[in-house]
């Protein structure tokens, strides 16, 4: 077994003052600089010897990075280094996008969610990172800010594989926008884990749903799944089916089936590829059903 | 390396410090001030024996630079007792038998203190959650999740 070296290894922390510097700092030492936000990613791969920064540049106290703003005709901003105790107990976030405050909020422990950030989850592409099916199904943007300025990236279009987002040298994630959510929407964000709170997600499920009368079953949902693909996914199928059909438990079960077809997991320590597509199909229905309760609440 | 002087406020006395860049506050705590009672279990922030406040939070230290800790108060279970009186949580933690080894304990009761800071009536859940990120090997948590919630009926933190 690897025991993880105690100690950090060597590099120089810098704090730039500027998004410029930063970015030009991040681009001069791009195959040895780490962009540094909360660190509980970071600080378990330098011990653990999968990556040794020379330099760590801090970059959370970058102007905005902590800012969260919402307006209710143009949405939700929320600042990339943002912890996930403040997504969670937002008070605007809990109202409007309850669903990405349920997913920070289901992040380890509180000590962790008090250094780990929104941007740092989602940069650090992994597939089980517990913000990304939230951000997928609230259609989430992702402004990155680099040499050439700033652009935006949906999110559908961020996660490239594990490890790896559309985030290039010399770009850090400033901010993530989301949409006014549709009226009348609901959703939920289920995690499975090997112990009721605290672990990392086995699978995590998130239903986003909304009255949509463009849709023949009168309503649209959107599915995204962690832990089960290369990338955190939208189960596209399934979305179809609950577009197509009347919601319902008949209509539930079919889409949780087309859902638990979309995932492509692997065999880990935690779980084994054959449970977790059973358990997307399980969380999947039980998400619909409660997605569905709400929307018939409102 | 660069070596950095910082000025951190650690259980409430003012700190001049000099310390490279990859010192986490735990080594900083531990090594150059001598307050042993924070633990280092993991070295991943899974096991909250390194638990300190940081600016009133409940953090763990072994993954906090020291140098992000320039400016910052740091309360350690050194801490929470006043002129040898034992805060209402350490003194339920004894009555209740909720200390084995030790070794969990200044986790514990830091998460616990910065629970019932902002949470004075905890439910049983809502003490679970808040203590998910301290894990104990001797206990069985029992003890300690009683303790957290005598000590909140005493009107404690």
């Amino acid at each position: 077994m690897h025991m993880p070296n105690p100690g950090l290894t060597e590099f120089d922390y810098v704090k730039p003052t500027s998004l410029a510097e930063a970015s030009r700092l991040l681009a001069e030492h791009s195959d040895e600089a780490c962009p540094f936000m909360g660190g509980t990613d970071a600080f378990v791969r330098i011990r653990d010897g999968f990556i040794s920064p020379q330099t760590m540049v801090d970059v959370k106290h970058l102007p905005g990075m902590r800012d969260i703003l919402y307006d209710e005709r143009t949405g939700l901003m929320i600042g990339a280094a943002a912890t996930m105790n403040v997504v969670a107990r937002h008070p605007e976030i809990q109202d409007h996008y309850t669903l990405l405050a349920e997913a920070a909020n289901s992040v380890a422990s509180y000590q962790v969610r008090n250094r780990a950030t929104i941007g740092g989850n989602l940069c650090n592409g992994s597939p089980a990172a517990d913000t990304a099916p939230a951000t997928l199904v609230l259609g989430g943007r992702m402004v990155l800010y680099g040499p050439d300025g700033e652009r935006e990236v949906p999110a559908e279009a961020f996660f490239l594989g594990p490890g790896k987002t559309a985030v290039q040298a010399g770009e850090l994630m400033t901010a993530i926008r989301f949409p006014v959510p549709p009226a009348g929407s609901g959703g939920k964000y289920l995690k499975l884990g090997r112990n009721k709170i605290g672990d990392l997600s086995i699978v995590g499920v998130a239903i986003f749903g909304f009255p949509d009368g463009a849709a023949p079953s009168g309503y649209r949902f959107r599915v995204a799944l962690a832990s089960v693909a290369p990338v955190p996914l939208r189960a596209l199928a399934a979305e179809d089916v609950l577009a197509a059909n009347s919601p319902g438990e008949e209509t539930f079960t079919l889409a949780a089936e087309k859902a638990a077809e979309a995932a492509t997991p692997i065999d880990d320590v935690r779980a084994s590829a054959a449970y977790r597509k059973s358990m997307v199909r399980n969380l999947t229905l039980r998400g619909l059903r409660d997605v569905w309760g709400q929307l018939q609440n409102t | 390396m660069a070596i950095h002087s910082i000025t951190v406020t650690v259980n409430g006395l003012k700190e001049h410090l000099d310390v490279p860049s990859n010192m986490t506050l735990l080594q900083m705590l531990r090594e150059k001030l001598v307050l042993t009672g924070t633990k280092n279990g993991c070295m991943a922030g899974e096991c909250g024996a390194c638990t300190v406040l940081m600016n009133g939070e409940p953090t763990n230290s072994c993954m906090v630079l020291a140098v992000e800790a320039d400016g910052a108060e740091v309360i350690t279970v050194e801490g929470l007792a006043h002129d040898d009186q034992l805060n209402p949580l350490q003194e339920a933690f004894a009555e209740h038998n909720a200390v084995q080894c030790g070794f969990c304990t200044s986790g514990m009761l830091i998460s616990a203190h910065a629970l019932l800071e902002r949470n004075p009536h905890p439910t049983e859940e809502e003490v679970k959650e808040a203590m998910v990120g301290n894990l104990c090997r001797c206990t069985g948590y029992l003890r300690i999740i009683q303790a957290v919630e005598t000590a909140a009926k005493k009107g404690g933190a």
